[in-house]
């Protein structure tokens, strides 16, 4: 384990509160910056980052370097010559069981600074705004304290490292939605809008902040840009143990011996995560299934515990990568219950703009809170379905309602048992364990 | 044209468009919630679901919106398929889960939406057994009701207000399925728009106040066509009556001129009609009523007088009851019944129009400018619904930006977020801040003449032929500059001006610059203050003053006032010397005024609502309106009135006036046009006013007489007063009801159209009368430079949407929504003067007499040396435009309160 690669959490350390510049550049820091900007041209550098395999973790998975790419640049033409572009980095961590965003804002703020700089020299963004969620009052503090180091050691501002390249960065905190995660949201609100996911396309590398193309980049995905340049990409390559490339915070909760995030090489098996690194089931507790990817992920059984994190094998399986944090279900938690929790936090954080997450979703709790409280019926678990597959993928206007469903259909399929023991008025067998 | 596959059938449709609209405009039913055909295509409410499949192989296909989908060329699709179905259908269960069942008793059932998209589904039983959330609801003025509670949450009604019309106190509020349309606070929607919002809500939430103070469904008005009389832009409306009763207006579409909207003036002025001060019988001399054949007599033996009779026409008066006027009493007897300034300025605007070689848009075509210019008017409040369209021209840049991103210009919220920002230019030069000014890019304030000057030296920038204004300042100089090369490379540069800044400079100055284009397409557009003020104008005739002189120097001594309270037309004392020294005035109207006190004899007239006539609107389009109900037993419509008292006249009938009148004037040749005439039948029948569900005819005068009278006749119109007529082949411009199986909505709008937001079938409403021709000379006076003078003010009229108009004002609601008169003075003249916002001040003539006593209201976007009032409030109507008037401090704001 020691000899793995760490490149993203190097510099957390027990010992200390978090990662100084000092303490950054001691391990390397800003060496990548350096080298995009003097040795690289904005499309070398994007070609890096493709090259790399380095793959969205804000849970979509998309190629960074092909989303880079997809941004119409300066040389492209004359007409886009002075167009104004923008990067936004999406630090507004709301999935319920993820907090891996958290760990790097708060203990390593220029690690996430160096990646933006690179990614906006990459796509010749002069602005990029950093999304918070607005309950990150100490990673906004220290990334607001990181943003004034490097702005005095020249690494924003003008004429970067003594280029031609300009950057500003600022923080905005947001008031605070779910929704807001979503990268279209999050340009509305950012835009001062409702946050609204927007339609697509037109997408956001075309028009996005404004109307000017814009990248949007989960924290975690920039932070790992400047390990890429300043190692290679062979080297990062090499860090992936299955079909994706690099490392990744993988989080696990739920009654667990030593729940928490560890950085591991992308495609590490489920089962090592759970019982390496997580010690295993708390004593007197089972394993019944887990959500791999966050709350609005599949459930896997344990039969699925020998499958590899990384996003083709964990959708093989019949679920997704998510935001690679999983959450356990035991065998003393009652399923139904876990699900219903999960669909309140979504009926509560539906944007309200489309038909079916707007009205599906509290529908869903209304159905899963009769169930529970003995006024069910067996019928309404066709219900249930229906309203899983009114909120599939593409009759929904985005993704919330559909990552809402996933828990519930898989919860229907494989715990069905429990929803209709409610129903038949059978005692609950499972009984809550406070 | 291409085409596409609609469960198994092919049919030809055109590019550009969403695959929603295409399936309506073929006639095909597909429900839907969130588009509207003026705002476009969100995605929200996921109705439009239909079955796309790749290719013929594909069986399955996958489910897609049908609104954010473009059509393609070969593209298979299925409304029919079952999974389609299903998926509406459900749709519409999830957003009734909170919708009450309260139809039976909710205005809006029977023309709703909701309702017909429901039934369209299939969706019948309920299976959400949970609670119902609630709001509460908000005050929002006199105009709309609020009803949160029967909201779906199609976001229509803030894409329309805020987005559409530049609102920005109605907002999406909350989230989840707790969403709540409406204002921060309680309190009257201030957009000048917000009555379309009764048109624009697919359900229940937004209802018309003033309708529901006497409410009657859908199905149960009379209605036929109208043409809106409160400004001169000929907005197309639907009036509504039951029980003698005009109870609402709503919109009619008009391709060409109001398209889906209408302004809050022309929605909610209606209540003039109803109202308790009509002249329902004729009256001799204010005291005695008599009979309808009495007073005819009365008239007739008046008219017989030895002394020349004069005649006062009104730009609120048909063509017809105007051009019956001339010929009764004479065209030399003729006079137009406009103060001296208006008069002027119709006229320069009349030839501008006929001689100056511009075409004068219509809104269709204001909506298509890519650059505009504003002379001196606040369009919003002189014109509101062109200022609607102005809103839309300015987005004509960005919908080019979002062509070459590949954005369909349907793809509304896309469209948006290119940006707020990117818009075509809207230039406004002004006497003070307009509602318009958000939209622009610079806007100037100055005084009328100032504002006439930089017109004229961006005449002269763009056309070195036009002539240049001495001593321009380097602003001006600059501004000028700038907007003349903003306008130089616009495809279809539009030029607005009007009579609000009573400057005949300004109008001259509008013409020049309009001429000065080097563009083809270029457009100029007049505001013109009434609704036949144009009209008016064409049939020609005497200065008011003039009609005074005749009298008082004793050469006419009988005086017939037709529709016109000549006390808002000229000085209380002028009016009164000329009344009290006519032996006989006759007056025809519809409302006691101060003109009418002073008759010998009144004539009850008809209003719009209960008579026939045709209407000239500021672009030249001749329009009709028709009776909705026959009027009350001794009303008659003007030109009835005037008909009969013309012994000898060949015009007995409306159709034989309107004739004549095109007969005389070769401008108004097409008037006869406008509309199909009386002899119009469909297999022998007319065209029923009642809908084919109108109910409780037989009923309805029960409690008078059970069995149940015939029929009132209508030999003047193409309609009749009855359910019974032709219902099929009728052309849609001449529908009194929009009305399509399964589409008892507005909405059913989509069905009388060739393509979704195209012309009527058969043509849109009206008939424009002339074109432009010639080319026109420059204009070559060019006012000095405004120079405020020590201890005098020049008074400017602000015209505002609610007040200025003489008809609406009588309406409750729309008096509501009136301002407190006052007196605007720049923040330095108030310094100067020594007074504060509220304190009352004299304005006084140059002789020293006081014409008002007003609050001060501090406005730092009028130029010193001006004095702003608001134009037409009863408070107001003896300071006239243009006048230097001397102020005086009488009481300060501590007395005010």
């Amino acid at each position: 384990m020691d000899k793995l690669d760490k490149p993203l959490t190097k510099n957390i350390q027990p010992d200390r509160a978090f990662a100084t510049l000092a303490d950054y550049r001691k391990t390397g820091g800003y060496q990548g910056l350096r080298k995009a900007i003097t040795e690289l041209r904005p499309k070398e550098v994007q070609q890096w980052v493709k090259d790399a395999g380095l793959r969205g973790r804000g849970g979509a998975g998309f190629s960074t370097g092909l989303k880079w790419s997809l941004v119409p640049m300066g040389n492209n033409g004359a007409a886009d010559a002075h167009q104004t572009r923008y990067l936004v980095a999406n630090a507004d961590e709301m999935e319920p069981g993820a907090f891996k965003d958290r760990l790097l804002l708060e203990q390593d703020p220029h690690q996430l600074l160096e990646g933006m700089i690179i990614a906006a020299y990459a796509i010749q963004a002069n602005i990029a705004y950093i999304f918070m969620r607005g309950e990150y009052h100490l990673a906004a503090r220290r990334v607001e304290n990181a943003l004034q180091e490097a702005r005095t050691e020249g690494y924003l501002g003008k004429h970067i490292l003594d280029s031609d390249f300009n950057l500003e960065i600022y923080l905005h905190t947001s008031a605070g939605r779910y929704i807001c995660g979503e990268e279209t949201a999050l340009i509305n609100a950012l835009e001062g809008k409702r946050a609204n996911p927007r339609a697509k396309p037109p997408f956001t590398v075309v028009s996005g902040l404004w109307g000017k193309p814009t990248v949007v980049n989960n924290v975690e995905t920039l932070c790992n840009i400047p390990h890429i340049l300043q190692n290679g990409v062979e080297w990062y390559r090499g860090l992936g143990r299955g079909a994706d490339t690099g490392t990744k915070l993988f989080g696990a909760s739920g009654r667990l011996k030593h729940p928490g995030l560890w950085e591991l090489p992308m495609g590490t098996p489920i089962r090592e995560i759970i019982e390496e690194y997580a010690g295993g089931m708390r004593a007197g507790y089972n394993l019944r299934g887990f959500l791999p990817g966050g709350a609005s992920t599949e459930f896997l059984l344990p039969e699925h515990l020998d499958v590899l994190m990384d996003y083709d094998a964990v959708a093989k399986a019949g679920s997704r990568f998510g935001t690679g944090t999983m959450i356990i279900l035991d065998d003393k938690t009652c399923p139904v219950r876990m699900v219903l929790n999960i669909e309140e936090f979504f009926a509560q954080e539906s944007c309200g703009w489309c038909t079916p997450c707007r009205d599906g979703l509290p529908w869903t709790v209304t159905l899963l809170r009769d169930i529970i409280a003995g006024r069910g019926r067996i019928e309404d678990l066709d219900t249930l379905s229906g309203l899983t597959r009114m909120m599939s993928p593409g009759n929904t206007f985005c993704a919330l309602a559909p990552g809402a469903m996933e828990p519930l259909q898989s919860a229907l399929k494989f715990f069905r048992e429990d929803f209709e023991r409610y129903i038949l008025g059978k005692i609950a067998v499972v009984e809550e364990d406070q | 044209m291409i085409t596409i596959e609609i469960d198994g059938v092919h049919y030809q449709v055109k590019t550009e468009t969403s695959l929603l609209s295409a399936c309506l405009s073929l006639g095909l039913d597909l429900p839907y919630f969130c588009w509207h055909p003026a705002l476009g295509s969100v995605g929200a409410c996921r109705q439009c679901a239909v079955i796309q499949y790749k290719d013929v192989e594909d069986k399955r296909g996958r489910l897609v919106m049908a609104c954010m989908t473009p059509v393609a060329d070969d593209m298979r699709i299925s409304i029919d398929a079952e999974q389609a179905k299903q998926f509406r259908a459900e749709n519409i269960e999830l957003l009734m889960t909170n919708h009450p069942h309260d139809c039976p008793v909710c205005e809006e059932g029977g023309e709703c939406h909701l309702q017909d998209m429901t039934v369209m589904t299939g969706h019948t039983v309920r299976r959400y057994r949970g609670q119902k959330r609630t709001h509460k609801n908000q005050y929002l003025g006199p105009f709309i009701n609020h009803e949160m509670n029967r909201c779906i949450a199609c976001y229509r009604c803030v894409r329309f207000y805020d987005d559409y019309a530049g609102g920005s106190d109605l907002q999406a509020l909350g989230i989840s399925n707790n969403v709540y349309f409406g204002r921060f606070n309680d309190g009257a929607l201030e957009n000048e728009f917000s009555g379309n919002l009764v048109e624009v809500c697919p359900t229940g939430v937004f209802t018309d106040k003033t309708f529901s103070a006497h409410y009657a469904r859908k199905w149960d008005l009379q209605t036929a066509p109208s043409v809106c009389v409160h400004c001169g832009l000929g907005c197309n409306i639907a009036p509504g009556e039951r029980y003698g009763e005009l109870r609402r207006v709503i919109n009619r579409y008009n391709g060409e001129v109001n398209g889906y909207f209408l302004c809050d003036r022309g929605r909610f002025g209606y209540g003039f009609v109803n109202s308790p001060e009509r002249i329902l019988k004729p009256l001799i001399n204010g005291q005695s009523e008599i009979e309808s054949a009495a007073a005819e007599q009365h008239f007739r033996d008046l008219l017989k007088s030895d002394q020349p009779v004069i005649g006062i026409g009104s730009p609120r008066a048909s063509l017809e009851a105007n051009f019956a006027l001339r010929t009764l009493v004479g065209e030399e007897h003729f006079f137009l019944g406009l103060d001296n300034t208006e008069h002027d300025m119709l006229d320069a605007i009349d030839s501008i129009l006929h001689n100056g070689g511009i075409h004068s848009p219509s809104l269709r075509e204001v909506e298509q400018s890519d650059a505009v210019l504003i002379l001196g008017e606040d369009v919003t409040n002189s014109a509101p619904r062109l200022a609607l369209s102005l809103r839309q021209a300015v987005r004509n840049a960005v919908f080019d930006l979002a062509e070459t991103l590949h954005i369909p210009s349907w793809q509304d919220a896309a469209v948006r977020d290119l940006g707020k920002n990117h818009r075509s230019p809207l230039f406004i030069a002004g006497v003070c801040t307009t509602r318009l000014d958000d939209a622009a890019v610079r806007c100037y304030r100055g005084s009328p003449d100032d504002i006439a000057r930089l017109g004229f030296a961006i005449a002269c920038h763009l056309d070195n032929q036009a002539p240049e204004p001495a001593d321009l300042g380097d602003v001006e100089r600059a501004l000028a500059a700038t907007i003349a090369d903003s306008l130089k490379t616009a495809k279809r540069p539009l030029i607005v001006s009007g009579t609000s800044c009573a400057s005949l400079a300004v109008i001259q100055a509008a013409f020049n610059v309009a001429k000065a284009l080097p563009s083809k397409d270029r457009q100029l557009t007049f505001t013109v203050p009434e609704c036949n003020s144009m009209g008016l104008v064409i049939i020609g005739g005497g200065r008011l003053q003039q009609a005074f002189e005749r009298v008082r120097e004793g050469l006419a001594d009988t005086v017939v006032i037709l529709e016109n309270d000549l006390y808002r037309r000229a000085q209380d004392q002028e009016v009164d010397a000329f009344l009290h020294s006519a032996a006989h005035v006759v007056a025809i109207d519809c409302l006691n005024n101060k003109t009418t006190e002073q008759a010998e004899l009144l004539l009850s007239a008809a209003t719009f609502a209960e008579s026939e006539g045709t209407l000239l609107s500021n672009e030249g389009r001749a329009q009709r309106y028709f009776p909705v109900y026959p009027p009350p037993e001794h009303v008659r419509a003007s030109w009835q009135w005037l008909s009969a008292a013309a012994e000898g006249l060949k015009w007995r009938h409306f159709d034989a006036l309107t004739a004549a009148c095109a007969e005389t004037f070769p401008e108004l040749e097409a008037m006869t046009r406008a509309a199909p005439d009386a002899s119009f039948r469909i297999r022998g029948m007319k065209i029923p006013r009642q809908p084919h569900r109108y109910s409780g005819r037989t009923a309805m005068l029960a409690n008078i007489k059970v069995s149940e009278p015939q029929q009132p006749l209508d030999p003047e119109t193409p309609f009749a007063f009855s359910m019974e007529g032709a219902t099929a082949k009728v052309q849609s411009a001449m529908e009194p009801v929009i009305w399509a199986p399964g589409w008892n909505s507005n909405q059913a709008i989509n069905k009388f159209q060739e393509g979704i937001g195209g012309h009527l079938q058969g043509g849109d409403y009206g008939v424009r009368v002339f074109e432009a021709a010639g080319a026109g000379d420059w204009f070559n006076t060019i006012p000095q430079v405004f120079e405020p003078e020590q201890g005098l003010w020049l008074i400017v009229l602000l015209p505002h949407i609610f007040g200025s108009e003489e008809l609406s004002l009588r309406s409750p609601p729309v008096a509501e929504r009136t301002l407190a008169a006052c007196a605007m003075l720049n923040p330095s003249d108030a310094v100067t003067l020594a007074v504060a916002s509220g304190d009352l001040i004299d304005i006084r003539n140059l002789n020293g007499k006081t014409m008002a006593s007003l609050p001060v209201r501090l406005e730092p976007s009028l130029p010193a040396g001006l004095l702003g009032i608001t134009a037409g409030l009863p408070e107001t109507r003896q300071i006239s435009q243009a006048d230097r008037v001397t102020l005086v401090k009488t009481g300060n704001s501590g007395e005010q309160s």
